[in-house]
């Protein structure tokens, strides 16, 4: 089911304007006391004061622990919750707080895949209703018409078209995610915001999700924000990348200066902490283990909310003064850290010479 | 001698639908102090494989054969009752899911405790004893006052430290821990990899490790199993299996993992799906995704043989040395040779 040769490699197409742009969103959930008269006796502070934007054509990859507020931002950017605070702005229109028919245009443009394609797909509806649902809600054609369409985008995916009436359990965990691909591209939108689309899937066909992707970014001039907590994962398929704790970015830069010299000490160490599939390079690098947990985002830490955590962090500073997602010298990346990492320790590592098959 | 050897295990469940062979024809040992890996995509008899040897799945529509010889006795011959001694003190398991594995209504306290005195004759203050020992070996903070808490009362990383403490109570000899830290983040994960590897050297145990991670098996195992479709298709030191793999089902799980090198190209995913275990297919069950079958593979079914010249290094494929031999270099070349 490769779908695409070796030979179309994926350039990065020429980026275009900006297409969507969060800033300083904030998304607090209340924690109420009581049963007739809630009392708010504290917030979660899901997200708190997030701000990038991405451009046309563009992947912007999102990493972070899980409770780091990827998904709640994911969902606040579709307007499936309403942020607390701050500003959406896509495709030049204003969207935090639209709402009918304006709310539906918006979400003809920007539409999502989820995590676990056996949840995000009603088991009591045949594929064919699943795929074409939106293309009805949005009155694009005639029955006949969203037929054709859907047994089109059936074949876009990589699914056979005549499949068109079989129920989501009739297929595999990778197919089923194809269903949800196919879902989401029925309406040609012009972003996907993709929240863990393979991490519920095995390496071999994560593989062949990963290509489909990448082949339909190429072939429809999509626009991704990828969510997934798989380091390597992100790296193949961003061109940047957002580093997410408790609620905050803490690092933003491409992919390339992220994985090659992360700056923020969390970077460092969700990087150190990534099992790398080459046994003596695994064995032979020291990694950098955080102890503890997340705080929770309940009653964050003071400040920068890593410095409980941090190998570097210094008293007086990192808990008193909160750092600033800024662009420091030198660098194009951006940094919310006092003290970044100047060198990355793991750079220097290589395949050791006596590693060659006998 | 091996700690535990398993030999030809076999697990079949009647259903409606026919015979579902999920372990068909398993052999591995597992030796003193070591770990040793099974990998496999979802599916392939991984989990199956390890119930069946604690004798989890025992049941009037499941047929097992076959031997696993622990410590000169095979668990599959023994009487029920017996096989309880074993399990829990001997041989204990760690699950993926540590909420689900947890009794919810029950102190942690509780429920360590159980596991101490159902298997030694020790008074509630000595139990309670071995239980904050347990727990702060595994670094939980303020042990004494947790053991009060419940399940819930822990983060997830937590709680896998609470199943690893309750699993080596009793100092077993053979851990099984089945997916122990897909459910958690990599820094979390990262800890609990680090805490078994040293409780490992700390109290000797065995590891039998199950994953789908092949980053997890380069970081931690000995020996690696790679299952495909209830049956064995390579097995053999970490360093053969990572760098002189002899299987294509080996080469396609390590050609599809993004790495430095893929960036900007497409991935080399396995076409296809595994098979259904109630009809696999005829000869290599692997030759309807391969990329290198032949005539011979549609029928025959491969040996699992020995890897001319090296120590204990099987595959099951028909191709010949030459070529796996080309391959695995390209492999090498391809995957591992990036150094960021």
């Amino acid at each position: 089911m490769a779908t695409t040769t070796s030979e179309e490699t994926t350039r990065p197409a020429p980026l275009g304007e900006e297409l969507l742009r969060v800033e300083n969103l904030e998304k607090y959930f209340p924690i109420t006391r009581g049963i007739i008269f809630q009392k708010e006796i504290a917030k979660v502070r899901a997200v708190d004061g997030v701000s990038f934007s991405v451009r046309r054509g563009e992947t912007l990859g999102i990493v972070g622990e899980s409770g780091c507020g990827k998904s709640t931002m994911a969902r606040c950017i579709m307007r499936l919750l309403d942020p607390t605070g701050g500003k959406i702005t896509f495709d030049g229109q204003d969207i935090t707080r639209i709402k009918g028919n304006d709310l539906m245009r918006v979400r003809r443009e920007l539409m999502m895949v989820f995590q676990d394609p056996y949840a995000s797909l009603n088991p009591r509806k045949r594929v064919g209703y699943i795929v074409g649902e939106a293309l009805q809600v949005h009155k694009q054609g005639t029955p006949k018409e969203i037929k054709s369409r859907v047994q089109e985008l059936l074949d876009v995916v990589g699914l056979n078209p005549e499949h068109y009436n079989r129920f989501p359990h009739e297929f595999s965990g990778g197919q089923r995610q194809r269903i949800g691909v196919a879902r989401a591209l029925a309406i040609r939108p012009k972003m996907i915001i993709c929240d863990e689309p393979v991490s519920a899937l095995d390496v071999s066909v994560q593989a062949q999700i990963l290509n489909l992707l990448k082949r339909l970014q190429r072939d429809f001039d999509l626009t991704y924000v990828f969510i997934a907590h798989d380091l390597d994962v992100v790296r193949h398929i961003s061109q940047r990348v957002a580093v997410m704790y408790l609620g905050k970015v803490v690092e933003l830069g491409t992919a390339r200066d992220l994985y090659e010299h992360p700056k923020h000490p969390y970077s460092g160490a969700l990087l150190s902490a990534v099992p790398i599939p080459n046994p003596r390079r695994a064995r032979a690098r020291v990694p950098v283990v955080l102890e503890g947990d997340v705080p929770s985002p309940i009653n964050p830490p003071s400040a920068c909310r890593f410095h409980p955590r941090c190998p570097r962090f210094q008293p007086g500073t990192c808990d008193t003064i909160e750092p600033l997602l800024e662009r420091k010298e030198g660098s194009d990346s951006e940094v919310a850290c006092h003290f970044p990492l100047e060198t990355w320790p793991m750079s220097d590592l290589r395949l050791p010479a006596d590693s060659t098959p006998r | 001698m091996a700690l535990l050897d398993v030999r030809d295990l076999r697990t079949h469940f009647h259903t409606e639908d026919g015979i579902v062979r999920a372990v068909d024809g398993v052999s591995f040992s597992v030796e003193k102090g070591k770990t040793l890996a099974i990998v496999g995509e979802s599916g392939s008899g991984k989990s199956v494989t390890c119930l069946t040897i604690m004798g989890l799945n025992s049941g009037r529509r499941i047929d097992i054969s076959g031997e696993a010889i622990f410590d000169g006795v095979d668990l599959l011959a023994i009487p029920k009752d017996e096989l309880r001694r074993y399990r829990g003190q001997r041989i204990s398991m760690i699950f993926q899911d540590p909420m689900t594995s947890l009794n919810p209504v029950h102190t942690i306290g509780r429920q360590l405790r159980e596991a101490v005195q159902l298997h030694a004759d020790v008074t509630k203050a000595q139990a309670n004893a071995r239980a904050v020992e347990m727990l702060k070996a595994v670094r939980i903070p303020r042990a004494e006052t947790r053991l009060d808490d419940y399940p819930h009362q822990f983060s997830g990383g937590m709680r896998q430290r609470v199943m690893i403490a309750m699993a080596l109570i009793n100092n077993p000899d053979l851990l099984i821990a089945d997916e122990p830290t897909t459910a958690l983040d990599v820094t979390t994960q990262a800890q609990i990899l680090k805490l078994m590897n040293e409780l490992q050297r700390d109290f000797g145990s065995a590891i039998i490790l199950i994953t789908h991670d092949l980053g997890v098996v380069a970081e931690t195992a000995d020996d690696v199993l790679v299952m495909y479709a209830a049956q064995p298709a390579e097995r053999g030191g970490y360093e053969d299996i990572f760098y002189r793999p002899h299987h294509p089902y080996t080469w396609g799980l390590l050609r599809s993992l993004p790495h430095l090198a893929t960036i900007g190209e497409d991935l080399k995913p396995i076409p296809g799906a595994p098979p259904s275990l109630l009809n696999p297919p005829a000869g290599c069950r692997f030759h309807p995704r391969c990329p290198y079958v032949m005539d011979i593979c549609t029928t025959v079914v491969p040996e699992f043989a020995l890897v001319p010249g090296s120590g204990d290094h099987r595959a099951a494929c028909h191709l010949d040395e030459e070529t796996k031999q080309r391959e695995a270099a390209t492999i090498l070349t391809e995957t591992l040779a990036d150094s960021a």
